[in-house]
Protein backbone atom coordinates (compact mmCIF):
# COMPACT_ATOMS: atom_id res chain seq x y z
CA UNK A 1 0.00 0.00 0.00
CA UNK A 2 1.13 3.24 -1.26
CA UNK A 3 1.24 6.08 1.66
CA UNK A 4 -0.54 9.55 1.03
CA UNK A 5 0.96 12.96 2.92
CA UNK A 6 -2.46 14.69 4.03
CA UNK A 7 -2.13 18.02 4.31
CA UNK A 8 -5.19 19.48 6.80
CA UNK A 9 -6.66 21.69 9.67
CA UNK A 10 -6.81 20.59 12.78
CA UNK A 11 -8.85 23.15 15.81
CA UNK A 12 -7.27 26.21 14.07
CA UNK A 13 -4.00 24.95 13.12
CA UNK A 14 -2.05 23.62 9.92
CA UNK A 15 -0.99 19.66 10.49
CA UNK A 16 0.00 16.73 7.90
CA UNK A 17 0.54 13.46 8.80
CA UNK A 18 1.37 10.24 6.43
CA UNK A 19 -1.01 7.83 6.24
CA UNK A 20 -1.90 4.56 4.94
CA UNK A 21 -4.84 4.53 2.27
CA UNK A 22 -7.32 2.70 4.44
CA UNK A 23 -6.24 4.27 7.67
CA UNK A 24 -9.26 6.15 9.10
CA UNK A 25 -9.22 9.87 10.56
CA UNK A 26 -9.64 8.68 14.12
CA UNK A 27 -6.82 6.17 14.00
CA UNK A 28 -4.29 9.23 12.18
CA UNK A 29 -5.95 11.56 14.75
CA UNK A 30 -4.63 9.34 17.66
CA UNK A 31 -1.74 7.58 16.39
CA UNK A 32 -0.38 10.04 13.94
CA UNK A 33 -0.74 13.08 15.61
CA UNK A 34 -1.18 11.83 19.65
CA UNK A 35 -4.91 13.71 19.65
CA UNK A 36 -6.27 10.78 22.17
CA UNK A 37 -9.27 12.52 23.14
CA UNK A 38 -11.28 10.72 20.33
CA UNK A 39 -12.29 7.83 21.73
CA UNK A 40 -13.08 4.36 19.29
CA UNK A 41 -15.78 2.90 20.85
CA UNK A 42 -17.73 0.31 18.52
CA UNK A 43 -15.39 1.18 14.95
CA UNK A 44 -18.57 1.25 13.06
CA UNK A 45 -20.19 4.52 13.31
CA UNK A 46 -22.76 3.48 16.38
CA UNK A 47 -21.36 4.66 19.60
CA UNK A 48 -20.02 8.05 18.74
CA UNK A 49 -17.11 8.17 21.06
CA UNK A 50 -15.07 9.29 18.04
CA UNK A 51 -17.05 12.35 17.24
CA UNK A 52 -15.27 15.29 15.84
CA UNK A 53 -16.53 18.17 13.41
CA UNK A 54 -15.48 17.91 9.55
CA UNK A 55 -15.83 21.39 7.53
CA UNK A 56 -18.39 21.57 10.42
CA UNK A 57 -20.23 18.89 10.13
CA UNK A 58 -20.27 16.42 13.43
CA UNK A 59 -19.25 12.82 11.82
CA UNK A 60 -17.98 9.66 13.04
CA UNK A 61 -13.97 9.81 12.58
CA UNK A 62 -14.14 6.02 12.49
CA UNK A 63 -16.24 5.94 9.09
CA UNK A 64 -14.10 9.04 7.74
CA UNK A 65 -10.76 8.08 5.92
CA UNK A 66 -7.68 9.81 6.85
CA UNK A 67 -7.03 10.77 3.48
CA UNK A 68 -10.40 12.45 3.00
CA UNK A 69 -8.91 14.97 6.07
CA UNK A 70 -7.32 16.83 3.02
CA UNK A 71 -7.70 20.27 2.99
CA UNK A 72 -10.67 20.02 5.32
CA UNK A 73 -11.54 21.61 8.55
CA UNK A 74 -11.14 19.05 11.70
CA UNK A 75 -12.14 20.07 15.06
CA UNK A 76 -11.67 17.55 17.76
CA UNK A 77 -12.16 18.11 21.96
CA UNK A 78 -9.08 19.13 22.09
CA UNK A 79 -9.47 22.56 20.67
CA UNK A 80 -12.87 22.63 22.76
CA UNK A 81 -11.23 24.89 25.78
CA UNK A 82 -9.65 28.07 25.49
CA UNK A 83 -6.06 27.53 26.71
CA UNK A 84 -7.13 26.65 30.70
CA UNK A 85 -10.68 28.21 30.16
CA UNK A 86 -12.90 25.35 29.95
CA UNK A 87 -16.13 25.67 27.33
CA UNK A 88 -19.00 26.12 29.63
CA UNK A 89 -20.00 22.57 28.33
CA UNK A 90 -16.79 21.12 30.04
CA UNK A 91 -16.92 23.33 32.64
CA UNK A 92 -20.92 22.02 33.40
CA UNK A 93 -20.15 18.46 32.67
CA UNK A 94 -17.69 18.19 35.76
CA UNK A 95 -19.55 20.48 37.86
CA UNK A 96 -22.71 17.93 37.60
CA UNK A 97 -21.22 14.95 37.80
CA UNK A 98 -22.34 14.19 33.88
CA UNK A 99 -19.60 11.38 33.46
CA UNK A 100 -18.72 8.13 35.18
CA UNK A 101 -15.65 6.35 33.47
CA UNK A 102 -15.42 9.35 31.01
CA UNK A 103 -14.51 6.99 27.69
CA UNK A 104 -17.84 8.72 25.89
CA UNK A 105 -17.60 12.36 27.02
CA UNK A 106 -15.31 13.76 24.61
CA UNK A 107 -17.77 12.54 21.91
CA UNK A 108 -20.81 13.95 23.92
CA UNK A 109 -19.14 17.52 24.45
CA UNK A 110 -18.10 17.79 20.73
CA UNK A 111 -21.84 16.32 19.58
CA UNK A 112 -22.89 18.67 22.24
CA UNK A 113 -21.43 21.73 21.18
CA UNK A 114 -22.06 21.37 17.80
CA UNK A 115 -25.76 21.31 18.36
CA UNK A 116 -25.38 24.20 20.33
CA UNK A 117 -24.03 25.81 17.61
CA UNK A 118 -27.17 25.15 15.79
CA UNK A 119 -29.42 25.42 18.12
CA UNK A 120 -28.95 27.51 21.26
CA UNK A 121 -32.43 26.63 22.97
CA UNK A 122 -32.34 23.09 22.39
CA UNK A 123 -35.36 21.23 23.96
CA UNK A 124 -35.23 17.71 26.22
CA UNK A 125 -36.36 15.83 22.75
CA UNK A 126 -34.12 17.79 20.57
CA UNK A 127 -30.78 17.15 22.82
CA UNK A 128 -32.19 13.35 23.53
CA UNK A 129 -32.51 13.07 19.34
CA UNK A 130 -29.21 14.66 18.38
CA UNK A 131 -27.64 12.81 21.29
CA UNK A 132 -28.59 9.56 19.90
CA UNK A 133 -25.63 8.68 18.07
CA UNK A 134 -23.78 8.97 21.57
CA UNK A 135 -23.94 6.17 23.83
CA UNK A 136 -23.00 5.79 27.22
CA UNK A 137 -22.69 2.93 29.30
CA UNK A 138 -22.29 4.32 32.71
CA UNK A 139 -24.89 7.63 33.35
CA UNK A 140 -28.02 6.89 32.21
CA UNK A 141 -27.94 10.06 29.80
CA UNK A 142 -30.12 12.23 32.31
CA UNK A 143 -27.27 14.07 33.93
CA UNK A 144 -26.01 14.18 30.53
CA UNK A 145 -29.03 15.92 29.49
CA UNK A 146 -29.61 18.10 32.25
CA UNK A 147 -26.05 19.36 32.04
CA UNK A 148 -26.28 20.01 28.50
CA UNK A 149 -29.52 22.09 29.40
CA UNK A 150 -27.64 23.83 32.21
CA UNK A 151 -24.91 24.79 29.96
CA UNK A 152 -27.38 26.24 27.07
CA UNK A 153 -28.77 28.37 29.53
CA UNK A 154 -25.72 29.98 30.64
CA UNK A 155 -24.41 30.33 27.31
CA UNK A 156 -27.68 31.95 26.21
CA UNK A 157 -27.36 34.70 29.53
CA UNK A 158 -23.83 35.10 28.78
CA UNK B 1 -5.92 -0.76 -1.52
CA UNK B 2 -5.76 2.38 -3.57
CA UNK B 3 -7.31 5.50 -2.66
CA UNK B 4 -8.27 8.31 -5.83
CA UNK B 5 -9.59 11.29 -6.04
CA UNK B 6 -10.14 11.57 -9.68
CA UNK B 7 -10.54 14.97 -11.50
CA UNK B 8 -13.42 14.28 -13.50
CA UNK B 9 -16.38 11.93 -13.80
CA UNK B 10 -14.88 10.61 -16.87
CA UNK B 11 -11.63 10.10 -15.02
CA UNK B 12 -13.97 8.21 -12.38
CA UNK B 13 -15.48 6.16 -15.10
CA UNK B 14 -12.05 4.88 -16.59
CA UNK B 15 -10.88 4.33 -13.24
CA UNK B 16 -13.76 2.02 -12.28
CA UNK B 17 -13.96 0.40 -15.61
CA UNK B 18 -10.14 -0.32 -15.23
CA UNK B 19 -9.72 -1.56 -11.98
CA UNK B 20 -9.62 -5.46 -12.36
CA UNK B 21 -10.48 -6.08 -8.75
CA UNK B 22 -13.18 -5.28 -6.09
CA UNK B 23 -13.65 -1.29 -5.78
CA UNK B 24 -16.34 0.89 -4.19
CA UNK B 25 -16.80 4.52 -4.43
CA UNK B 26 -16.40 6.67 -1.32
CA UNK B 27 -19.13 9.51 -1.26
CA UNK B 28 -20.38 9.55 2.71
CA UNK B 29 -18.76 6.46 3.11
CA UNK B 30 -21.20 5.41 6.19
CA UNK B 31 -21.33 2.27 4.37
CA UNK B 32 -18.21 1.95 2.67
CA UNK B 33 -16.14 2.22 5.85
CA UNK B 34 -18.55 -0.18 7.83
CA UNK B 35 -17.60 -3.08 5.40
CA UNK B 36 -13.75 -1.95 4.84
CA UNK B 37 -13.73 -1.87 8.83
CA UNK B 38 -15.63 -5.21 9.33
CA UNK B 39 -13.15 -7.06 6.63
CA UNK B 40 -16.70 -7.72 4.58
CA UNK B 41 -14.78 -6.11 1.95
CA UNK B 42 -11.39 -5.56 1.16
CA UNK B 43 -11.29 -3.20 -1.96
CA UNK B 44 -8.52 -2.88 -4.46
CA UNK B 45 -9.18 0.65 -4.99
CA UNK B 46 -11.52 3.20 -3.50
CA UNK B 47 -12.65 5.96 -5.95
CA UNK B 48 -13.59 9.25 -3.65
CA UNK B 49 -15.88 11.27 -6.00
CA UNK B 50 -17.81 14.08 -3.65
CA UNK B 51 -15.23 16.80 -4.47
CA UNK B 52 -16.19 16.81 -7.91
CA UNK B 53 -18.50 19.27 -9.53
CA UNK B 54 -21.73 19.48 -8.42
CA UNK B 55 -22.16 16.53 -6.54
CA UNK B 56 -22.58 18.02 -3.04
CA UNK B 57 -25.37 21.00 -4.30
CA UNK B 58 -29.20 20.66 -4.44
CA UNK B 59 -30.12 23.18 -7.23
CA UNK B 60 -33.48 23.69 -8.52
CA UNK B 61 -33.87 22.30 -12.53
CA UNK B 62 -37.00 22.53 -14.27
CA UNK B 63 -39.36 23.15 -11.65
CA UNK B 64 -37.58 20.04 -9.67
CA UNK B 65 -34.81 19.54 -8.03
CA UNK B 66 -31.08 17.84 -8.55
CA UNK B 67 -29.50 16.20 -5.50
CA UNK B 68 -25.87 15.46 -6.16
CA UNK B 69 -24.75 12.25 -4.79
CA UNK B 70 -22.26 13.58 -2.12
CA UNK B 71 -25.17 15.47 -0.62
CA UNK B 72 -25.36 14.35 3.20
CA UNK B 73 -28.91 14.19 4.97
CA UNK B 74 -28.45 17.02 6.91
CA UNK B 75 -27.68 19.17 4.14
CA UNK B 76 -31.49 18.12 2.72
CA UNK B 77 -32.97 18.86 5.98
CA UNK B 78 -31.23 21.98 6.13
CA UNK B 79 -32.92 23.10 2.74
CA UNK B 80 -35.96 24.78 3.14
CA UNK B 81 -37.23 24.82 -0.44
CA UNK B 82 -36.21 21.09 -0.71
CA UNK B 83 -38.26 20.36 2.07
CA UNK B 84 -41.54 22.21 1.25
CA UNK B 85 -41.91 20.71 -1.90
CA UNK B 86 -40.76 16.89 -1.00
CA UNK B 87 -41.49 16.91 2.51
CA UNK B 88 -41.64 12.85 2.07
CA UNK B 89 -38.47 12.00 0.66
CA UNK B 90 -36.04 14.47 2.95
CA UNK B 91 -38.03 13.08 6.23
CA UNK B 92 -36.72 9.56 4.61
CA UNK B 93 -33.52 10.87 3.91
CA UNK B 94 -33.08 12.22 7.59
CA UNK B 95 -34.13 8.78 9.23
CA UNK B 96 -30.82 6.90 8.17
CA UNK B 97 -28.73 6.60 11.69
CA UNK B 98 -27.70 9.25 14.00
CA UNK B 99 -26.43 12.83 13.59
CA UNK B 100 -23.26 12.23 13.08
CA UNK B 101 -24.04 9.30 10.41
CA UNK B 102 -26.58 12.44 8.71
CA UNK B 103 -23.39 14.89 8.43
CA UNK B 104 -21.84 12.51 5.98
CA UNK B 105 -24.92 10.02 4.29
CA UNK B 106 -25.84 10.45 1.00
CA UNK B 107 -29.66 9.62 -0.32
CA UNK B 108 -27.24 7.90 -3.29
CA UNK B 109 -25.00 5.71 -1.17
CA UNK B 110 -28.22 4.43 0.45
CA UNK B 111 -29.96 3.91 -2.66
CA UNK B 112 -26.58 1.62 -3.72
CA UNK B 113 -25.83 -0.44 -0.81
CA UNK B 114 -29.13 -2.27 -1.79
CA UNK B 115 -30.56 -2.71 1.14
CA UNK B 116 -34.38 -3.70 0.94
CA UNK B 117 -34.93 -1.69 4.49
CA UNK B 118 -32.80 1.68 2.99
CA UNK B 119 -34.88 4.46 4.57
CA UNK B 120 -34.42 7.38 1.83
CA UNK B 121 -35.63 4.88 -1.71
CA UNK B 122 -39.45 4.57 -0.72
CA UNK B 123 -39.79 8.26 -0.99
CA UNK B 124 -37.35 8.55 -4.09
CA UNK B 125 -39.89 5.52 -5.70
CA UNK B 126 -42.92 7.27 -4.37
CA UNK B 127 -41.68 10.49 -5.92
CA UNK B 128 -40.63 9.45 -9.65
CA UNK B 129 -37.17 10.21 -8.51
CA UNK B 130 -34.41 9.95 -11.53
CA UNK B 131 -30.92 8.93 -11.39
CA UNK B 132 -28.29 10.30 -13.11
CA UNK B 133 -25.98 7.33 -13.87
CA UNK B 134 -22.29 8.09 -15.18
CA UNK B 135 -20.22 5.63 -16.53
CA UNK B 136 -17.25 4.26 -19.16
CA UNK B 137 -20.32 5.04 -22.31
CA UNK B 138 -21.17 8.09 -20.80
CA UNK B 139 -24.20 9.44 -19.27
CA UNK B 140 -28.13 8.02 -18.75
CA UNK B 141 -30.80 8.78 -16.50
CA UNK B 142 -32.10 5.65 -14.71
CA UNK B 143 -35.96 5.21 -12.56
CA UNK B 144 -34.74 4.90 -9.29
CA UNK B 145 -36.99 1.65 -8.76
CA UNK B 146 -35.13 0.35 -11.80
CA UNK B 147 -31.39 1.10 -9.53
CA UNK B 148 -32.03 -2.14 -6.65
CA UNK B 149 -31.48 -5.44 -7.99
CA UNK B 150 -31.83 -7.27 -4.80
CA UNK B 151 -30.42 -7.20 -1.58
CA UNK B 152 -27.11 -5.79 -1.47
CA UNK B 153 -27.20 -5.59 -5.91
CA UNK B 154 -28.04 -3.03 -7.85
CA UNK B 155 -28.52 -2.88 -11.97
CA UNK B 156 -25.74 -0.31 -12.45
CA UNK B 157 -22.42 -1.82 -14.54
CA UNK B 158 -19.09 -2.08 -14.36
CA UNK B 159 -17.88 1.43 -14.03
CA UNK B 160 -21.30 3.10 -13.34
CA UNK B 161 -22.01 5.18 -10.88
CA UNK B 162 -24.64 7.63 -9.93
CA UNK B 163 -23.76 11.46 -9.74
CA UNK B 164 -27.47 12.97 -8.93
CA UNK B 165 -30.91 11.79 -7.95
CA UNK B 166 -33.36 14.29 -9.87
CA UNK B 167 -37.11 14.97 -8.03
CA UNK B 168 -39.60 16.40 -10.69
CA UNK B 169 -41.32 19.47 -10.76
CA UNK B 170 -44.85 18.74 -9.19
CA UNK B 171 -48.05 20.88 -9.07
CA UNK B 172 -49.67 22.73 -6.38
CA UNK B 173 -51.94 20.82 -4.28
CA UNK B 174 -49.29 17.58 -4.35
CA UNK B 175 -46.74 16.47 -1.52
CA UNK B 176 -45.43 12.87 0.14
CA UNK B 177 -44.77 11.42 3.54
CA UNK B 178 -42.39 8.53 4.26
CA UNK B 179 -43.10 6.51 7.85
CA UNK B 180 -40.94 3.55 9.10
CA UNK B 181 -41.60 1.13 11.64
CA UNK B 182 -38.70 0.10 14.57
CA UNK B 183 -39.17 -1.41 17.94
CA UNK B 184 -37.13 1.40 19.31
CA UNK B 185 -37.92 5.52 18.53
CA UNK B 186 -34.28 6.37 17.34
CA UNK B 187 -31.58 4.65 14.79
CA UNK B 188 -32.89 1.27 13.71
CA UNK B 189 -32.99 -0.70 10.52
CA UNK B 190 -36.90 -0.42 8.85
CA UNK B 191 -39.18 -3.94 9.77
CA UNK B 192 -41.36 -2.43 7.08
CA UNK B 193 -41.87 0.80 5.52
CA UNK B 194 -43.70 2.73 3.26
CA UNK B 195 -43.80 5.78 1.01
CA UNK B 196 -46.91 7.73 -0.62
CA UNK B 197 -46.89 10.75 -3.08
CA UNK B 198 -50.15 12.17 -4.01
CA UNK B 199 -51.40 15.06 -5.98
CA UNK B 200 -54.74 16.32 -5.85
CA UNK B 201 -57.73 17.85 -7.62
CA UNK B 202 -58.69 21.28 -6.75
CA UNK B 203 -61.56 19.96 -4.67
CA UNK B 204 -59.30 17.68 -2.77
CA UNK B 205 -59.86 14.53 -5.07
CA UNK B 206 -56.38 12.13 -5.71
CA UNK B 207 -55.68 12.80 -9.17
CA UNK B 208 -52.39 11.02 -8.68
CA UNK B 209 -50.95 8.65 -6.54
CA UNK B 210 -47.76 6.55 -5.57
CA UNK B 211 -47.40 4.28 -2.96
CA UNK B 212 -43.65 2.16 -2.71
CA UNK B 213 -43.13 0.17 0.39
CA UNK B 214 -39.54 -1.57 1.83
CA UNK B 215 -38.10 -4.28 3.80
CA UNK B 216 -41.34 -6.71 2.80
CA UNK B 217 -39.29 -7.71 -0.49
CA UNK B 218 -35.83 -8.42 -2.03
CA UNK B 219 -35.88 -4.85 -3.00
CA UNK B 220 -38.20 -1.48 -2.59
CA UNK B 221 -41.14 -2.08 -4.38
CA UNK B 222 -43.48 0.19 -6.19
CA UNK B 223 -47.27 -0.71 -5.69
CA UNK B 224 -48.83 0.62 -9.06
CA UNK B 225 -52.62 -1.04 -7.46
CA UNK B 226 -51.62 0.48 -4.35
CA UNK B 227 -51.43 4.08 -6.14
CA UNK B 228 -54.77 3.47 -8.34
CA UNK B 229 -57.05 2.42 -5.56
CA UNK B 230 -56.39 5.98 -4.16
CA UNK B 231 -57.28 7.71 -7.38
CA UNK B 232 -60.50 8.91 -7.25
CA UNK B 233 -60.80 9.14 -3.56
CA UNK B 234 -60.88 11.31 -0.88
CA UNK B 235 -59.09 8.71 1.42
CA UNK B 236 -62.35 7.34 2.31
CA UNK B 237 -62.20 3.90 4.10
CA UNK B 238 -63.10 1.75 0.73
CA UNK B 239 -60.20 3.42 -1.42
CA UNK B 240 -57.82 3.11 2.04
CA UNK B 241 -59.08 -0.65 2.36
CA UNK B 242 -58.03 -1.50 -1.39
CA UNK B 243 -55.33 0.73 -1.01
CA UNK B 244 -53.73 -1.75 2.00
CA UNK B 245 -55.32 -4.81 0.20
CA UNK B 246 -52.65 -3.87 -2.55
CA UNK B 247 -50.07 -2.90 -0.52
CA UNK B 248 -50.06 -6.58 1.42
CA UNK B 249 -50.78 -8.16 -1.65
CA UNK B 250 -47.23 -7.06 -2.94
CA UNK B 251 -45.26 -7.74 -0.05
CA UNK B 252 -43.08 -11.13 0.24
CA UNK B 253 -41.17 -10.35 2.82
CA UNK B 254 -38.36 -12.76 4.80
CA UNK B 255 -39.17 -14.02 8.07
CA UNK B 256 -36.87 -13.52 11.15
CA UNK B 257 -36.45 -12.43 14.45
CA UNK B 258 -37.30 -8.60 13.84
CA UNK B 259 -40.24 -9.56 11.85
CA UNK B 260 -42.87 -12.52 11.10
CA UNK B 261 -43.96 -12.78 7.61
CA UNK B 262 -47.12 -11.53 8.26
CA UNK B 263 -46.51 -9.22 11.19
CA UNK B 264 -44.08 -7.12 8.45
CA UNK B 265 -47.37 -7.24 5.90
CA UNK B 266 -49.96 -5.93 8.04
CA UNK B 267 -47.49 -3.21 9.06
CA UNK B 268 -46.28 -1.90 5.81
CA UNK B 269 -50.37 -2.01 5.17
CA UNK B 270 -50.83 0.07 8.13
CA UNK B 271 -48.12 2.39 7.32
CA UNK B 272 -49.26 2.98 4.03
CA UNK B 273 -52.25 3.97 5.01
CA UNK B 274 -50.78 6.57 7.58
CA UNK B 275 -48.65 7.95 5.14
CA UNK B 276 -51.52 8.28 2.63
CA UNK B 277 -53.55 10.65 5.16
CA UNK B 278 -50.19 12.97 6.12
CA UNK B 279 -49.34 13.29 2.39
CA UNK B 280 -52.95 13.83 1.90
CA UNK B 281 -52.91 16.73 4.28
CA UNK B 282 -49.93 18.09 3.75
CA UNK B 283 -51.15 18.39 0.39
CA UNK B 284 -53.85 20.27 1.57
CA UNK B 285 -56.32 18.44 1.30
CA UNK B 286 -59.68 18.60 3.55
CA UNK B 287 -62.34 15.06 3.88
Amino acid sequence: MKNLHVTTTINGDAAEFVCEPDETLLDALRNRLGLTGAKEGCGTGDCGACSVTLNGRLVCSCLVLAAEAEGAEVATIEGMADGDQLHPLQRVFIEKAALQCGVCTPGILVAAKALLEKNPDPSESEIRYWLAGNLCRCTGYDKIIRAVQDAAAEMRSA
Amino acid sequence: MKYVKPESLEAAATLLAAEAGTSRILAGGTDVLVQLRSELVEPDLIVDIKHLDGLRDIVEENGGFRIGAGVSGAQMGEHAALCAAWPGVVEGAELIGSTQIQGRCTMVGNLCNGSPAADSVPGMVAAGAVARVHGPDGERDVPVKEIPAGPGKTNLGKGEFITSIFLPARPANASDAYLRFIPRTEMDIAVASAGVNLELAEDGTVSAARVAVGAVAPTVRLVPDAGAALVGSKLDDAAIAAMVSAVEAACSPIDDKRGTVEYRTTTAGVLAKRAAHIAYDRAGGAK
